[in-house]
């Protein structure tokens, strides 16, 4: 590992002086991908810049009825927090899906929006790999890419975004703010994360020396009935192959609202807009979710070796859906 | 000028103070291992996927393999040679040996440290990702073998002892909910 700095930031305005003063410096959170990322090579910071005492770990409701998620709230504190279960239980369910009970008391909310992906490519420093090392090819595409992209990958980088929580923020309009050396900003989760295109290196489109202050969660009815369901290859403590959050507002038969994202498909959450506009004032039945599911998954472009997922994930927005559907109805 | 790469921190652990001069790469884990003599804590895949180095920080598990230990400096640890009270063994390390919940014994500790926050966290109404209800209103879940086994999922045991485990840190929950029910004398 390279030698570097560290410095413990104790206001906002502080954490953005250091990080802008170093060019090479990264923010330290819980550590939990960052210290192994530098463990293998992969991250190289100069200076870490301590994050953890920031006064950024309260989650309060706003006044207009949603949530305010400080950028430092742990992973479980924000899954036990009783606003979330009671008006967006998705995003508990997501986050107890995600990881360990160790790793969740020490990740951070900002922390697990800008971790990086799990592809192996990415990782082992021995092989290309465009998001790691721009220019220098993406092996995925010809190689394993059994639990790579299906939407919106380019043959530059077919890597998935590994975050459970981002899927059900993504699905309720979360928005990201931040603070810079020029002043506060915000960025909708759809816009805060950036297509891969030709530069899979540049994931998000926080400005550079930007410190995350918090996640906003609108107020959202649906969200009140809302699951999130995540398939992996053992019963726990796996990344997802595929997932969705779904939340269902149902009123006589018709579907007022739906919200819908998928996981493990894409080089971020995957808000299923397509799908939500085919169900919106119609039916909530079997049928109507299998046309969205298909709606949506049109644009899929999978790999010789990842083709399940598409099924897998049309799979999971009929199945959840009907589920919720049918919970409306009790 | 490039910033120090070493800084001396004051660490306090199982109720000490220990003061070292660290190199910033060092983690907790290495930091308790080879410079302050408290090998308890097991160093299994240095990566974050086996929990044999799980210790408490600030009373939460945590891995301590990807915990720099200049990072840990102003929070409570708590490692294996800490959760006894004094020669009297905590209930989880008991119920460990009465119930056999180990074989070779080198994720033991992280195992142990893992089950007495999970007794914790259950014991604060902390839903896991077996929960059915999910509404904070609902009645707690018991703690199944189910809940057991998700809520201690962070561990691995390459020996595959987890029927004892899950037989052991039931037992122990039931005893920790006795004790605060009725302190023994």
């Amino acid at each position: 590992m390279r030698e570097f700095g560290y410095q413990r930031a104790h206001d906002v305005a502080g954490a953005v002086a250091l990080l802008g003063a170093a060019p090479d410096a990264r923010l330290l959170g819980g550590g939990t991908n960052l210290v192994d990322l530098m463990k293998a090579g992969v991250e190289r910071p100069g200076l870490l810049v301590d994050v953890r005492d920031l006064p950024l770990d309260e989650i309060r409701a706003t006044a207009d009825g949603g949530l305010r998620i400080g950028a430092t709230v742990s992973n479980s504190d924000l899954a036990a927090h009783p606003a979330v279960r009671r008006h967006y239980p998705a995003l508990t369910q997501a986050l107890l899906a995600g990881a360990s009970g160790q790793l969740r008391n020490m990740a951070t909310v900002a922390g697990n929006l800008l971790q990086r992906t799990r592809c192996g490519y990415f990782a082992d420093l021995a092989k290309p790999c465009n998001k790691r090392a721009p220019g220098t090819g993406c092996p995925a595409v010809t190689g394993d890419h059994r639990n790579h992209a299906i939407l919106g990958a380019s043959v530059h980088c077919v890597a998935t975004h590994p975050s459970d929580m981002a899927v059900a923020l993504a699905a309720f309009d979360a928005v990201v703010t931040y603070e810079t050396a020029d002043g506060p900003g915000e960025l909708p989760l759809d816009a805060f994360y950036l297509p891969v295109g030709d530069t899979p290196h540049i994931e998000t489109a926080l400005p550079a020396g930007a410190v995350i202050t918090g996640v906003t969660l609108p107020p959202v009815l649906a969200a009140a009935h809302s699951r999130y369901r995540k398939v992996r290859e053992r019963a726990s403590y796996a990344f997802a192959i595929g997932s969705v959050a779904t939340a269902l507002d149902v009123r006589d038969g018709v579907v007022r609202d739906v919200r819908l994202a998928f996981g493990a498909v894409a080089s971020r959450p995957w808000r299923a807009r397509a799908a939500e506009r085919v169900l919106v004032g119609g039916p909530a039945d079997a049928d109507a979710f299998a046309a969205a599911a298909d709606a949506e998954l049109a644009a899929a472009e999978p790999l010789p070796g990842n083709r399940y997922k598409v099924t897998l994930t049309r799979n999971l927005v009929v199945t959840e859906l009907a589920r919720l559907a049918e919970e409306a109805t009790r | 000028m490039a910033p120090p790469t070493s800084s001396a921190v004051t660490l306090h652990i199982n109720g000490e103070k220990y003061t070292l001069t660290v190199d910033h790469r060092t983690t907790l884990l290495d930091a308790l291992r080879e410079r302050l003599d408290l090998t308890g804590t097991k160093k299994g895949c240095d990566q974050g996927q086996c929990g044999a180095c799980t210790v408490l920080l600030d009373g939460r598990r945590s891995v301590a393999c990807l915990q720099l230990a200049v990072a840990a400096e102003g929070r409570e640890i708590t490692t294996i040679e800490g959760v006894a009270d004094g020669d009297r063994l905590h209930p989880v390390q008991q119920a460990f040996l009465d119930l056999d919940g180990y074989q070779c014994g080198y994720c033991t500790p992280g195992q142990i440290c893992s089950a007495v926050a999970v007794i914790e966290e259950h014991a604060a109404g902390w839903p896991s990702a077996v929960t059915e209800d999910l509404r904070p209103e609902a009645e707690a879940p018991a703690l199944t073998a189910d809940e057991i086994r998700e809520r201690m999922s962070g561990n691995l045991c390459r020996c595959g002892a987890y029927a004892q485990i899950v037989r052991a840190v039931a037992r122990a929950a039931e005893n920790v909910t006795d004790e605060v029910k009725e302190p023994v004398a």
